[in-house]
């Protein structure tokens, strides 16, 4: 047996040990979730150490059903007091709450087991493995590499870098008992430069992976870091207008996570989502589909089974602008008179919720520097500012920076501009999506046009 | 009255620290070198009740504690933590902790001494020990007014978080001090629906307070307050587009002091030198009519604390007095480059974290105008009432603050309610054009959090009505001719 799954035993011993005893204490119905997770967490800056982080932790959550009266609980105190308030707090506040004709586990036979999950390669002993001097050396090396890149570059707020390693397990008391594991390390750079006028440019780059094997090279992230950096010198802005706007693949992903939340199951009963009743219609151009696939290897969002134990499944949520289906668990599936997609995710809090797992927009077959050749005039947007959205509504209207694009070519950077158009309409003006799709984060998307939005800017 | 929920760490607790365990902690923790150690114990107890659907649907419950432990050489931090309190378990954080300084002799630590501290929140009983029912009344009585008030309202949910915070801080100075801080949210949020037209408006408040917070601020009003936002949003239309005039709103409007001038003043960006306000102590930064202030010591309110989590005492901090920068908000290891007295500013998320310079409670002081003339003056431009949220690039003041609630002024008037609207500019230029400033100064009901780096903390705003004099206002709508 490996540490990872000696870990994983001790925490379902503890999982079963909860769950029969707040069964015993009056739960119909008794969920445990265990985690123990440790982590180091380094940081430089100017090529000293600033800080190094270590520790590990375990937390214990639960969520009871008395009849169909729901609560849940969460402790870091695993003492036997912290177990017993854990468990009296449950019931108590089950009984507080009043009945719920929707709640209630998911069907026995709905529940997954060992022989169905897949090996998602989502551990490597290699990160765990990594010494606070290595994680130093790799930090350093990632910052050196910006200020060599380019004089300019005149400052830092530092270089981190983090590993960590997690277990978890589920035990309920309708029969599922599963665990989990995964590994991720990342590394970030973040240089600054003068600009005008007194003020200052920070930009940033950065690599993760569940893999060590499979990050980005301290020294190219670096040098991208400082290229972005370098690249914002001189940002203007630009008179308010209409035109075309290319979101490059991280801003393309922030979009992506606004719509990402107004497909879940619990968004639409609770009617806070532009979305509601909108299943078989257009909510995108038909050069979009969008995806929702656990079951990616070593990707950040894959999961074998779902927070209330059920397979996991890709699921279509957008094909050729239709819209096929939306994301949910056991209740918001039972709220809506549809099936469970698998998409339930436990907190640590022990709440369940439906939730995206490494949801995507496929990627086409131009690259980038084509899109863009192709794009006479618009704004290229490589960061954007503000919480500026109204998932009732489809409102959207954020703060964005990037470039101005002139003859299919990028001319100067652009900052302190507004970005405007409800995001129905704003799927639906996609008309071209480029090839760079990656999974360095579980909501990923490909660059992607938009053929018209308002900006507002001097 | 015993409260249900006390520490481990406390004095009748399971594993009591007295002055004696933590110096030996400290003496481990610089055992290896080092310039400063500290310790900082945390015991934090959250509930939550969902109301939805004409039901308490969900309850919540929480307990996380732990002991974080720091030392620092220079200008590096090391940092352990562990979950429970017993000494080998201790002992092993502080010697993780102690690694940053490898290579030093050992140091001793000052022997502590427990510190006196204000009483900012006394609160006789603490919301967690009023049975769970009281709560759902409270509740129920936002969703029964609520949906009693329009028949275009289509679905209420409310929710009350309750918790408490019990801290102890031992630092190698000599610094003992602990505190006890409560908080209390309700938030109640509505959907109104007109032929197809669906809109959302919400309000809350709370604050280091008991449930007598509702006396003054009743579930109805909330819910009024609620409904008529969501009713104002059916007959919104698209916001304009381009640079105008804006009068922001006094009490949360503050959001946006707190966004572009608050995070520049944190001292640590100013000591990396990666503010705008960077080595600009003395200058003026605003408007003279701006007088700025940072205050930990406001009565109740969701950003005060009796104790920082370095054990530092917090007081009143003025950062800009007559639009000149008067200093930055100090941390223990920013006020020891600055070469100046840490003044309470050290704050974090939990145990899990180390402390940075944070906000407390930061406002603007009101000024002299009438609010309405403020809006008269105006020909054309956008008063913001409801903040939705922002966000601040330090290293050049540039921020985006998003509207959940504004109209359009119109020759001295407000006319039209405008959807999304996003207000974008940058912080030292705002202020500049502050123009005019109401009498009318309000603090913030406490729904507010704040996020830097990761960590989250609890913060207060203020501020009376603001005129700024054009600014680039976010909507869809070019302006004509």
């Amino acid at each position: 047996m490996t540490r990872a799954e000696e870990d994983a035993r001790a925490l379902l011993d503890l999982g079963h040990s909860v769950v029969e005893r707040a069964s015993a204490a009056g739960a119909d119905v008794a969920e445990a979730s265990v985690h123990s997770g440790s982590h180091l967490s380094v940081k430089v800056r100017k090529s000293e150490p600033e800080l190094v982080e270590e520790a590990g932790s375990r937390a214990l959550g639960l969520r009871v059903m008395v009849g169909k009266r729901v609560a849940s609980t969460y402790t870091s105190d695993l003492s036997e007091a912290g177990k017993r308030t854990l468990i009296e707090d449950a019931i108590e506040l089950a009984r507080l709450s009043e009945s719920d004709a929707f709640a209630g586990p998911p069907d026995p036979s709905d529940l997954s087991s060992p022989s169905q999950w897949k090996d998602l390669d989502t551990f490597d002993e290699g990160v765990s493995g990594i010494s606070a001097d290595e994680a130093l050396e790799r930090a350093l090396q990632g910052e050196r590499a910006a200020f060599d890149f380019d004089p300019r570059i005149s400052n830092s707020e530092g270089a981190s870098f983090t590993r960590a390693r997690g277990v978890s397990a589920l035990v309920t008391s309708s029969g599922f008992v599963g665990s989990d594991y995964g590994t991720y390390a990342s590394m970030v750079v973040n240089p600054i430069a003068d600009d005008e006028g007194g003020k200052k440019r920070s930009g940033y780059h950065w690599t993760a992976a569940r893999h060590y094997a499979d990050l980005e090279e301290s020294q190219a992230v670096g040098e991208e870091a400082a290229r972005r950096t370098i690249a914002q010198l001189g940002a203007k802005k630009l008179p308010t207008q209409e035109l075309p706007v290319v979101f490059d693949k991280d801003a393309a992903r922030s979009i992506l996570g606004l719509f990402a939340g107004c497909i879940l199951g619990g968004s639409i009963w609770r009617k806070s989502s532009y979305l509601v009743d909108r299943v078989g219609t257009r909510v995108a151009s038909d050069r979009v589909d969008i995806l929702d696939d656990p079951l990616l290897a070593r990707a950040p969002g894959s999961r074998a089974f779902d927070g209330e134990g059920l397979l996991s499944r890709r699921n279509v949520v957008v094909e050729s602008g239709v819209l096929k289906s939306y994301l949910m668990d056991t209740y918001s599936a039972r709220k809506l008179g549809l099936k469970s997609t698998g998409s339930a995710a436990r907190s640590p809090s022990g709440g369940v919720s439906p939730s995206s797992s490494n949801l995507m927009l496929k990627a086409s077959s131009q690259s980038r520097d084509e899109l863009l050749a192709n794009t006479k005039h618009g704004l290229y947007v490589t960061g954007m500012m503000g919480f500026g959205f109204n998932a009732v509504t489809g409102d959207f209207s954020r703060g964005a920076s990037g470039f101005l694009i002139e003859d299919g070519t990028l001319s100067h950077p652009v900052s302190e501009v507004t970005i405007s158009l409800n995001l129905d309409q704003l799927l639906q003006r996609i008309d071209a999506v480029a090839n760079d799709l990656d999974h360095r984060t579980a909501v990923a998307s490909p660059t992607f046009r938009v053929s018209s939005m308002t900006l507002a800017g001097s | 009255m015993i409260a249900r929920y006390h520490a481990p760490f406390a004095e009748q607790g399971s594993h009591t620290i007295d002055a004696n365990i933590a110096n030996r902690l400290l003496k481990i923790a610089l055992g290896k070198g080092g310039d400063y150690a500290d310790l900082f114990f945390e015991y934090s107890v959250s509930g939550s009740y969902t109301y939805d659907e004409q039901i308490l649907k969900s309850a919540r419950r929480a307990v996380s504690m732990g002991l974080g432990v720091r030392v620092m050489k220079g200008d590096a931090t090391g940092y352990a933590y562990c979950e429970d309190f017993s000494f080998d378990a201790m002992k092993q954080a502080a010697e993780t902790a102690a690694q940053i300084a490898a290579g030093g002799q050992p140091v001793a630590p000052l022997g502590v001494s427990m510190r006196d501290t204000p009483s900012r929140y006394p609160v006789p009983v603490e919301s967690l020990d009023i049975e769970g029912e009281m709560k759902k009344a409270i509740l129920e009585r936002a969703d029964r007014a609520a949906r009693a008030s329009d028949p275009r309202v289509i679905r209420v949910d409310a929710s009350f978080a309750e918790s408490v915070r019990e801290i102890l801080i031992a630092n190698s100075l000599g610094h003992m001090a602990r505190d006890r801080q409560p908080l209390i949210r309700f938030g109640v949020r509505v959907i109104a629906e007109d032929s197809g037209n669906r809109q959302s408006g919400s309000s809350g408040g709370g604050g280091r307070t008991g449930l007598d917070y509702f006396d003054d601020k009743t579930p109805e009003a909330h819910a009024q307050q609620a409904v008529q936002q969501a009713l104002v949003m059916l007959d919104a239309r698209e916001a304009p587009a381009g640079e105008m005039d804006v009068v922001l709103a006094p009490g949360d409007s503050g959001i946006l002091l707190h966004e572009a001038v608050g995070h520049g003043l944190e001292a640590d960006f100013n000591r990396k030198k990666t503010s705008n306000y960077s080595d600009r102590v003395g200058e003026e930064v605003a408007s003279e009519l701006c007088t700025v202030v940072d205050d930990a010591s406001l009565h109740g309110s969701r950003g005060s604390i009796n104790v920082d989590d370095e054990g530092q005492l917090p007081a009143r901090s003025v950062l800009i007095e007559g639009g000149v920068l008067k200093g930055y908000m100090q941390d223990r290891h920013s006020a020891d480059f600055f070469g100046t007295t840490p003044d309470g500013h050290g704050r974090r998320q939990s145990f899990r974290s180390h402390p940075m310079p944070r906000m407390t409670n930061t406002m603007l002081l009101g000024g002299t105008d009438a609010p309405e003339d403020i809006i008269r003056s105006v020909s054309r431009g956008v008063y913001a009432k409801k903040f939705g949220g922002g966000q601040v690039d330090i290293s050049n003041g540039d921020f985006v603050f998003s509207l959940t609630e504004g109209y359009l002024i119109e020759d001295g008037k407000l006319t039209a309610p405008l959807k999304g609207v996003n207000l974008i500019g940058n912080g030292p230029e705002a202020m500049r054009k502050v123009v005019m400033l109401g009498h009318d100064f309000e603090v913030s009901d406490g729904i507010w959090t704040c996020g830097k780096e990761g960590q989250s903390v609890p913060v207060g705003v203020g501020c009376p009505t603001i005129k700024i004099a054009g600014m680039t206002v976010g909507g869809t709508q070019m302006a004509s001719g």
